[in-house]
């Protein structure tokens, strides 16, 4: 049975047309998805129509849910998966991935910085406020190496597209990324339900990410460690438990890299290690993986009332006892007070032109921006400085005159909390509705080791999709999907 | 390992047992008030619910014993935290916690059998759909231990996993015992009759037992005998001797595991020759209840000192 495809609907909320990563303006399939296409035409409606459903069956039976905040306790939610790819060609992933590798590398480099002599700020090309008045500067950082010399193990860049070309950084998450699980899952699942779309298409697979996460964490272990002949390091996953929103990720990752999964109370200070409880007795932890926040990592250092942590692990890193991954204070770099002065950042370390730019930025603690962004508000997306997930953020074309109103008092009680962005033109890719194909915004995570070794991007990333038609919202706390991510083969 | 991940794994497989064990019971209830009038039955409902050590809090609700009361309370009442409901939440619960420990298989039927059981036990159980219903339990626990057989790696977590298995189910069949020692032991005046042999079949039912018993003894049936098949036949496996041979084997394969034995296991070794040593004569002879008795508070102790040597807990 062959159906029509149309391209249909644009964007409402901006003159520029959008672009979609299926179909070129005039209604032609890109290259990159004529296999896709053939395939898709090809299909048995009834049977496509039934897959999005079995594929929730698959992710409920295989637990991989995440949980709401702020909804019912303990509710599971699935992540819904569109099963239309979102590919990349091997040129554009060429491109996207020296970018990345130039962004991590400055950012790797700015943190270092920052926590020593502050060159940048020397030089005049940031402003010291930022790093003195900012909950994600910690002081207990200043001066100390991390192993390796690697601050940001793990980095997810989001990133959207615009136009043919224009790829842009929308946020860089250096401290706790999430979502790599999904990527792995996403390309099961595909492989699973539609096997022969991978013999039409050569896809670079990601398969390996949890084997490269784990040797890249174990090429960061403590030098002291180190010694130790013919013995791998011990390296464990530290999660805030099963309630967590991202717990099956965690279990994911620990139980792909035959790592141990651990809770703060599972842990101790013991002999200047951090060892974790086991049947046998304790034992040591060269690598922790954490994916707490850091201010519940050690309640002597960050939290004292907090019962959260482990209580003198930080002594023990700063001895070289452990390498927390990523390292504590990673957060300044992903500010997004500091996003704004990105371009300098990777100028100022890298001495090249960054390959990958920024979405334009009002910084609303500049009196001339915050005028600017006051009266253009219903055009533009304001976000939260130190806010994540999308919460404390407004978008104005999608907004109420009132909820403009309520959002402009926030911003003109503390300007220097927020960022202005124009609203973009973000690509759109096509999913599944029971009507065929319909475009609706998306954009991309690709995830990106480092260790002493060397910067590690996985061919692929996190696709996420606005489901509601016009959306520009991804967040899967927000009603987001997700999407397989195909990178090409030359 | 991590001695939480111990704790759940030796937890996740009591539930799971424990809830297996439940739907037996109900079981041989339900049967029994099949073929007997009200007055009897709802004293086998009444049995059922001490077996479970639920009778206190079943009676503070108020309940009736019927049927449909004592099931419904049984299976899912909110307000009975021990619901078998509750017993497949907590062994779900600690699979999640575990999940690195145990393979996709045995998680996925463990996920499942939530899945299934919580939205079947949304709903009052009826008499028509209960043999249904306890089917499914008794299923998905077939499932997630043949998963477990099939799937896992011989270590100290499969090690953890059956001694849960066999822990728990030593303590189910030695409630039963308790409960029905006056059934197997009855005064003089009452052997014989055919009563005894309807409830005795129950009793052997609640531990699916019948066929296996009437196939070793041709098809008699005395009180004795089937106490001793309980107790020490360490061909069947939901007797005492058979649970506390599997656990000699699992506690000795850790001991191998990690190059010593520990206070539980002297605890154990204490235990399996007792039962060696022990015939029903001498057990009926001391008193099956005060037997029975000292064996439960026996295997609670073997349980809190692997606890303990193992580092379940800070």
């Amino acid at each position: 049975m062959v159906q029509t495809i149309a391209k249909r609907g644009s964007m409402p909320t901006t003159d520029k047309p959008t672009y979609d990563e299926m179909f070129d303006d005039a209604g032609a399939v890109r290259a990159a998805y004529a296999g896709y296409n053939a395939w898709y035409g090809a299909q048995d409606h009834g049977w496509l129509r039934k897959q999005p459903r079995e594929a929730e069956r698959v992710f409920r039976r295989t637990g991989i849910t995440f949980n709401v905040y702020g909804q019912g306790d303990g509710e599971e939610r699935l992540i819904p998966f569109d099963m239309v790819p979102r590919i990349i060609t091997a040129i554009e992933w060429r491109k996207l991935s020296r970018g990345i590798e130039q962004r991590v590398r400055a950012l790797n480099a700015f943190l270092h910085d920052v926590y020593h002599r502050q060159e940048i700020v020397r030089a005049g090309k940031l402003p010291e406020r930022l790093l003195r008045v900012n909950d994600a500067y910690l002081p207990e950082m200043a001066g100390f190496v991390p192993p390796g010399g690697v601050y940001t193990h793990i980095v997810g860049v989001d990133l959207v597209r615009t136009g043919p070309d224009e790829f842009m950084v929308l946020e860089d998450n250096a401290r706790t990324p999430s979502g790599v699980s999904y990527m792995l899952e996403n390309r099961e699942t595909m492989m699973a339900m539609c096997p022969e779309l991978f013999t039409r298409a050569r896809v670079r697979p990601v398969g390996d990410y949890p084997r490269r996460l784990a040797s890249s964490l174990a090429a960061c272990a403590p030098p002291a460690t180190q010694l130790r002949q013919g013995e791998r390091p011990t390296v464990a996953v530290l999660t805030p438990g099963i309630y967590n929103s991202a717990y099956f990720e965690h279990a994911f990752l620990a139980d792909q890299m035959g790592a141990e999964l651990v809770e703060a109370s599972d842990l101790r200070v013991d002999n200047g290690r951090v060892a974790m409880r086991t049947t046998r007795g304790w034992k040591a932890i060269d690598v922790l993986y954490r994916r707490v926040d850091d201010e519940y990592l050690d309640p002597l250092t960050f939290n004292p009332p907090s019962m959260l942590g482990v209580p003198g692990i930080m002594d023990v890193y700063r001895a070289g006892g452990i390498t927390i991954a990523n390292a504590p204070g990673t957060g300044i770099a992903d500010d997004k007070a500091i996003y704004s002065f990105m371009p300098d950042i990777v100028e100022f370390y890298t001495g090249e032109k960054p390959i990958l730019q920024n979405v334009p930025s009002w910084r609303c603690s500049e009196p001339d921006s915050l005028k600017y962004v006051l009266e253009h508000l219903p055009e533009l997306v304001v976000k939260e400085v130190h806010g994540s997930g999308g919460y404390g953020m407004l978008i104005g074309p999608t907004s109420s005159k009132k909820e403009i109103a309520a959002f402009e008092a926030k911003l003109r009680a503390k300007p220097e909390n927020y960022i202005a962005q124009p609203t973009l033109a973000l690509s759109t890719c096509p999913i599944f509705t029971k009507s065929g194909l319909a475009p609706r915004h998306v954009d991309l995570r690709p995830f990106v080791l480092v260790s002493p070794n060397g910067i590690d991007i996985t061919p692929g990333g996190l696709t996420r999709v606005a489901l509601k038609k016009g959306s520009l919202v991804v967040n899967s706390s927000q009603g987001g999907g997700t999407k397989d991510t195909w990178v090409l083969e030359d | 390992m991590l001695g939480r991940s111990a704790t759940g794994i030796f937890w996740m497989f009591r539930y799971l047992e424990r809830a297996e064990n439940t739907a037996r019971l109900l079981d041989a209830g339900f049967r029994l008030a099949l073929t007997r009038g009200d007055t009897a039955s709802s004293a086998e409902w009444r049995s059922v619910l001490i077996t479970m050590g639920l009778d206190s809090q079943f009676a503070d609700k108020g309940g009736e014993y019927t049927g449909a009361h004592v099931c419904n309370f049984i299976l899912r009442d909110k307000e009975n935290p021990d619901s078998v409901l509750a017993m497949i939440e907590g062994a779900r619960t600690n699979a999640r916690m575990v999940r690195t420990a145990i393979t996709r298989q045995v998680w996925e039927g463990t996920n499942e059998a939530w899945m299934v059981l919580k939205d079947i036990l949304a709903r009052p159980v009826r008499e028509t759909n209960l043999g249904e219903v306890l089917d499914q339990i008794r299923r998905y626990a077939t499932l997630v231990r043949g998963a477990m057989d099939g799937t896992m790696l011989r270590n100290d977590i499969f090690n953890f996993a059956r001694i849960g298995t066999f822990v728990e189910r030593a303590d189910n069949t030695a409630r039963i015992l308790d409960v029905k020692y006056h059934v197997l032991l009855p005064s003089v005046a009452w052997v014989g009759s055919s009563l005894d042999h309807v409830q005795w079949e129950t009793v052997l039912r609640s531990v699916a037992g019948e066929r296996a018993y009437r196939w070793l003894n041709a098809g008699g049936m005395d009180a004795r005998g089937i106490a001793q098949f309980l107790i020490l036949d360490g061909r069947f496996p939901r007797s005492l001797a058979f649970c506390y041979e599997k656990l000699r084997s699992n506690m000795g394969s850790l001991a191998r595991e990690y190059g010593g034995e520990t206070h539980a296991h002297e605890l154990l070794r204490d235990a399996v020759s007792g039962l060696h040593q022990a015939s029903i004569e001498q057990i009926v002879d001391v008193g099956l209840h005060e037997f029975v008795v000292d064996f439960i508070a026996s295997n609670m102790r073997i349980a809190k000192a692997i606890a303990q040597d193992y580092r379940f807990y800070e």
